[in-house]
């Protein structure tokens, strides 16, 4: 691996980490009814692709993410105690109790939105990318999105606007084989998502959505082409969905043989075994950041726990930003 | 002998009886037919593994589509199939507005009448437990402003399901809102595969005499327990569900009011431009001359619904709300 720095491996390393300890805490303490909906859908499983990806943008490029958005916010760099005091409907969470787990974000990170409509993200993406362009910056929009949002029809005119007016986006489709209940092969005719690309003249590239390293190439040159003005590109992250689709998923549509394949494909013990056997890194050292991780993450909850809930007073700013009613 | 009979009811659940009234409607006519997305897994249940007991063809799993799935639906009911479609939850019917207001509500007039769209949509709507701004919103009142659609808000599970069957007899577009709330709520069910609901026919679930409670859909039931309390502080009120809010039992309404003087009317959905601003329209130019007092609106706050479960009560519409809408309405808050 000699294009990777230790550095940087650390950092994918920890993030992932940090998203599976974020969310099979949050698993645990939805378990507990402690966190308000039933609406949770995590990432376990899928930390390679945020994390990947979010390695190649700067702080200033924007994410536009989806209802299953935790893991893509802890990746570019939201704070863990602010999502975990959202989740829990605190006024202290990043958007004030008033969002939850779906429409998690914070803007100052460059999180546009976590999205309770499948396929909403893929035509704001564009219009980011756009907005970047007008304003004169060279920053990049990247929108995440699933294999099932991939059939609807903002799929098709968001890649289709993006390569039309060559904006700097990059759609990130994680395909984890399934739209909630649905099998990829009964949702669509074809199995690489990649191959629509070409009818929108950009490029399209399906990766081993588990192999960190891999995402984070392919979409590191999906970003700097795009910062160079050369256009989109569809980058497609095959991966799989540890979990139900959502907490309360009983999830008997998938056979107990499928669910044991999952782990044999981990995302964070496979890039624990090549540093390892590269030598790049110590079981030890690997060992000191999950427990740093952890503890974060149990900050967090306590964060979480000690926060008021919001006033029910109605903050009209909300609605209206001059406070109309 | 007693025991020979077969028994004329069941206790349902809400989800259940919309499910009885898909079955029965499906073995009755082979043109009725179902779409949506995930409805073999059916997250609340109305059409989970219905395909096993219908066949695979007649319970179609679509793609995530909305606009596809609704937009063929118009085609397919206009020539000769009655769909019934289901939009996971109600808020997702902005994805394929096009396809309802445009299309299925105006295809008819538009052709001079040459073809019918005997289309049912389907949608869970309201809000339960944090489902927060996009998974929580009452649609009927905006749907109300097209003509062309008729709107079904059933409130319990026998008008869940005598309901949808007239809906799915019917000619034209019918947009059947279940409440996601009332899921579970249950009740005895007429088994007789003949037994509908006639849309258009208001239910009076409790008689009285000094104010009409127009409550809908999830209120309902609210609306009764807030009957309860008035009558124990010498309030009678009369508590009327529409049961349809196109077409509207003007009636049944008009009628109640005339013998009250006074209306309060009850809706989960925003308060602007909502039900109850066109139920105060509407009586206020039939019955002014018997009203005593101005109509009250209770109705959510106008505002996205929000996660926080502190934040999502204060939002809505409860039974102690009304009531304190209906001792205002009556001079004896
Ligand atoms: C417009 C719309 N339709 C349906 C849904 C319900 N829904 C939420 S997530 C989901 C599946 C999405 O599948 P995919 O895009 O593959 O993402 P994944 O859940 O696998 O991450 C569905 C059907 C929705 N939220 N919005
Ligand atoms: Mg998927």
């Amino acid at each position: 691996m000699p294009e990777f720095d230790e550095e940087l491996i650390m950092r994918l390393y920890k993030t992932m980490y940090t998203i599976r300890s974020f969310e099979e805490k949050v698993s645990e303490q939805a378990g507990m009814g402690m966190i308000p909906g039933f609406m949770i859908h995590l990432s376990v499983g899928q930390e390679a692709v945020a994390a990947g990806v979010c390695a190649a943008l700067r702080q200033d490029d924007y994410i536009v993410s989806t209802h299953r958005g935790h893991g893509h916010l802890i990746a570019k760099g939201a704070s863990t105690d602010r999502m975990m005091a959202e989740l829990r409907g605190k006024e202290t969470g990043y958007c004030r109790g008033r969002g939850g787990s779906m429409h998690i974000t914070s803007v100052e990170v460059g999180g546009l939105g976590a999205n309770g409509i499948v396929g909403a993200g893929l035509v704001i993406a564009p219009g980011a990318a756009l907005s970047a362009r007008l304003r004169g910056t060279d920053q990049v929009a990247v929108c995440f999105f699933g294999d099932g949002a991939s059939n609807q029809g903002t799929f098709h005119e968001g890649l289709n606007l993006a390569a039309t007016w060559k904006l700097p986006v990059v759609f990130v489709c994680e395909n984890n084989g399934y739209g909630f209940s649905t099998p990829q092969s009964s949702h669509q005719s074809i199995g690489r998502i990649s191959r629509r690309a070409e009818a929108y003249d950009m490029p399209g590239i399906t990766v081993n959505g588990d192999d960190v390293l891999e995402v984070y190439l392919a979409a590191s040159w999906a970003v700097e082409r795009a910062r160079e003005g050369a256009g989109p590109t569809l980058l497609e992250a095959v991966t799989r969905r540890w979990l139900g689709h959502y907490v309360d998923d009983e999830d008997d549509y998938r056979s107990a043989e499928e669910k044991a394949e999952f782990t044999l494909h981990d995302p964070i013990e496979q890039l624990e075994r090549r540093c390892i056997e590269q030598g790049l890194t110590s079981t030890s050292q690997l060992e000191r950041i999950r427990s740093e991780v952890d503890e974060e993450i149990e900050r967090a909850c306590a964060f979480a726990e000690e926060s008021e809930e919001p006033s029910p007073e109605d903050d009209p700013g909300l609605i209206f930003s001059g406070g109309e009613r | 002998m007693a025991e020979d009979k077969a028994p004329e009811t069941q206790f349902l659940t809400y989800f259940e009886a919309v499910r009885q009234a898909l079955k029965e409607e499906m073995e009755l006519d082979p043109s009725v037919f179902l779409m949506g997305e995930d409805i073999r897994y059916s997250i609340f249940g109305p059409t989970k593994d219905l395909h096993l007991e219908v066949g695979e063809g007649r319970v179609l799993d679509t793609p995530i589509t909305e606009s596809a799935f609704v937009g063929a639906a118009v085609g397919a009911a206009i020539t000769g199939m009655r769909p019934v479609v289901e939009i996971m939850f109600a808020d997702f019917m902005t994805v394929c507005m096009d396809q309802i207001i445009n299309q299925a509500a105006k295809i008819r007039f538009m052709t001079g009448g040459q073809v019918k769209v005997p289309l049912v949509i389907r949608a869970p709507g309201g809000m339960l437990s944090s489902s927060a701004a996009q998974h929580s919103q009452c649609m009927e009142a905006l749907f109300m402003h097209i003509p062309g659609l008729k709107i079904c808000v059933p409130a319990g599970p026998v008008d869940a399901k005598g309901l949808l069957k007239s809906a799915i007899r019917d000619d034209d577009p019918v947009l059947f809102f279940e409440h996601k709330a009332l899921y579970f709520a249950s009740d005895e069910v007429p088994l007789d595969p003949r037994f509908t609901v006639p849309l258009g026919q208001a239910s009076v679930l409790r008689e009285g005499g000094d104010v009409t409670i127009f409550a809908i859909s999830g209120m309902v039931s609210s609306a009764v327990s807030a009957a309860n309390s008035l009558a124990r502080d010498g309030i009678s009120a009369e508590v009327i569900d529409p049961r349809t809010l196109v077409p509207l039992d003007t009636d049944t309404l008009l009628a109640s009011v005339r013998k009250t003087g006074r209306l309060v009317t009850v809706e989960e959905g925003c308060l602007t431009g909502g039900v109850g601003a066109e139920i105060t329209a509407l009586v206020t130019s039939e019955a002014w001359s018997d009203l005593k007092g101005p109509v009250i609106r209770v109705a959510a706050k106008d505002q996205p619904v929000p996660f926080s479960p502190v934040l999502e009560a204060a939002c809505a519409p409860n039974a102690q709300t009304i009531a304190a809408a209906a001792r205002e309405c009556v001079g004896k808050n």
